[in-house]
């Protein structure tokens, strides 16, 4: 499921540490990259691949937020709506992203393009308010500022 | 006081720049003593954590055992999850340099020979900035096997986490690379007796690294007579919320908070009057707008006015606030966050949780105020990690220095009951 070049860094990864079960957030990382999110099959992968038992796999993907335990739309929006945030509008911002993508938190848009969260503090808070998509973070929102970005993510 | 930690150094991040600016120094110096020197330099200097809990860095070091036939471990702590807090983000975007000899410095001294940076997942762009920076170090023989031709042997791992708030506590952070559930661990054992798989292990925060190579450059002595005596040193504080420059800015501790506020990050916008702050991150206890007059930021200056300088992450929130929002907010996040180990926090997050959503509809009873103080008070000290003091010290404090905002929010029992028919 995880392709040559990704396995091969996992084979570099375990000599610096001291058992292959520490890579198990590396490989799921990887496994979400490849395949958007973190099937049951995957889980087995994992633990085939780094010789855990799956219950435990299952229990380290359960435990961390940022794994997709189901398939995920082809862009992930993570709005921060905690104190910072919060208090520089980003009621605002998710509304306006409800009101765009016509979903509520949690959904996916049936075109399968967008998926819209409410995450946790995001480290952003002094350029509030902020949302993450993927690997990238969008700052100091405004409703123009979203609308821009929405276009370009196809 | 010129900038140590983030110099507005153009490319700052880039090896060559760094070393043409006295970069790398201070690791020749260190690789040529002794490292209980080290330690003595640095416990001379009084660097305390930057993490939250303000711990005596050399102290810290002194506690790995000398004489252990196991590997020995540094942990860099860069999960920086704490609502308000956005500092080592700064040390990773603009001088990652300073925090990789910092830690091969640390690493040095402790005898580690493998340092783990542990980054939350969020942060993977950041990642991808200090694992650059750590293969130009590679490169350059500053990590590695014999490093400069010294007999000091030290690598350096990037641990990506994986969207954990608990991670940041040390022995959560612990298991994270161990590759279990972060479920913090029961102290003592202590993490330099028994760290990671049962090793001698060091942990500190991003910044108390990042501020190794200054106190070897300055000297422990001078480095101790920057900002407050009792807790010295440049402190990178973030302020955030209803300020018109929000930011990280740098200063020696003990600058007060008002000048923080208006100096630093421009003051509020419309000039509202301040209500309220938070100044080290969520977690630290809420100080009134009316009673900022000559708080520092330092740990005696924020002890004395009943809060803590936490990670110097200041929120600011002006008059117009909803402060039951802010704690009904706040009280979320915790109870998002609660690993689940321990009853009082698993469970006592999420009540404060819901009778925070009745004062937030204004449908409270007026027993709920001294409800919500009865559960917090007993999640406080009864947990295994520091969590659940976390959660319960903002709503101990709310409802101490802002109880009329609770009692606002109470519906009278009278206007609950159905209204009288002609029957009776």
């Amino acid at each position: 499921m995880l392709s040559e070049a990704h396995l091969q860094r996992i084979e570099e990864l375990k000599q610096r540490y001291q058992k292959p079960q520490s890579l198990i957030l590396e490989v799921l990382w990887m496994l979400q990259e490849e395949h958007g999110w973190i099937s049951e099959e995957g889980m087995k992968y994992a633990a085939g691949l780094l010789g855990m038992p799956e219950h435990h796999v299952f229990g380290v993907v359960t435990f961390y937020t940022m794994f997709n335990k189901k398939p995920v739309g082809r862009h992930k929006i993570e709005v921060c709506t905690n104190i910072s945030c919060m208090l520089r509008n980003s009621d605002r911002i998710l509304e306006h992203l409800e009101r765009r993508l016509n979903i509520r938190p949690g959904e996916t848009t049936p075109d399968n393009r967008f998926t819209l969260v409410e995450a946790e503090c995001l480290g952003s808070c002094g350029t509030a308010p902020a949302m993450q998509v993927g690997d990238e973070y969008y700052e100091n929102l405004d409703e123009a500022k979203i609308d821009m970005i929405l276009s370009e993510l196809t | 006081m010129e900038p140590l930690l983030l110099p507005p150094i153009p490319d700052l991040h880039r090896i060559e720049v760094y070393e043409a600016h006295g970069g790398y120094a201070m690791l020749r110096k260190a690789l040529e003593m002794q490292p209980d020197d080290i330690i003595e330099e640095v416990k001379k200097s009084n660097l305390r954590g930057r993490g939250g809990a303000c711990f005596p860095a050399g102290l810290k070091w002194s506690f790995m055992p000398k004489k252990t036939d196991k590997p020995k471990y540094l942990c860099v702590n860069g999960d920086e999850s704490e609502p308000g807090t956005f500092k080592d983000r700064q040390i990773f975007e603009c001088n990652p340099h300073l925090m990789i000899e910092g830690a091969i410095i640390a690493a040095h001294a402790v005898g580690a020979g493998m340092v783990y940076l542990y980054v939350r997942g969020e942060y993977i762009k950041w990642i991808r900035m200090v694992q650059r920076a750590v293969d130009e170090a590679y490169a350059k023989g500053y990590l590695g096997q014999s490093i400069l031709g010294s007999t000091v042997n030290v690598e350096f791992t990037i641990h990506r986490g994986a969207g954990a708030y608990i991670c940041g506590e040390e022995s959560s952070l612990m298991n994270s690379i161990e590759g279990e559930r972060g479920y913090p661990r029961v102290k003592p054992p202590f993490p330099a007796q028994n760290g990671l798989w049962g090793c001698p292990t060091t942990i500190n925060n991003v910044e108390t690294i990042a501020n190794v190579p200054i106190i070897l450059r300055l000297g422990g002595e001078a480095y101790a007579k920057i900002g407050h005596p009792k807790h010295p040193g440049p402190l990178l504080v973030g302020v955030s919320g209803h300020v018109n420059k929000p930011g990280v800015y740098e200063m020696p501790t003990g600058v007060l908070l008002t000048e923080i506020i208006e100096k630093y990050a421009g003051g509020v916008p419309g000039n509202k009057r301040i209500k309220a702050v938070i100044p080290g991150g969520s977690s630290t206890k809420i100080i009134r707008g009316d009673a900022l007059e000559g708080v520092t930021m330092d740990a005696d200056g924020l002890l004395a006015a009943g809060s803590s300088v936490g990670t110097a992450g200041m929120v600011v929130m002006d008059e117009d606030t909803d402060l039951i929002r802010v704690i009904s907010r706040i009280t979320h996040f915790y109870h998002h966050e609660s690993c689940g180990q321990c009853t009082p926090c698993r469970e006592g997050t999420g009540w404060m949780f819901k009778i925070l959503k009745r004062f937030e509809n204004s449908e409270a009873r007026a027993a709920d105020i001294d409800l919500l103080l009865d559960i917090a008070n007993n999640i406080e000290g009864n947990t295994v990690c520091a969590l659940g003091d976390a959660a319960a010290w903002p709503v101990q404090s709310m409802i101490e220095r802002f109880r009329d905002e609770f009692e606002r929010r109470v519906k009278e029992p009278a206007s609950r009951l159905p209204a009288p028919t002609a029957a009776a």
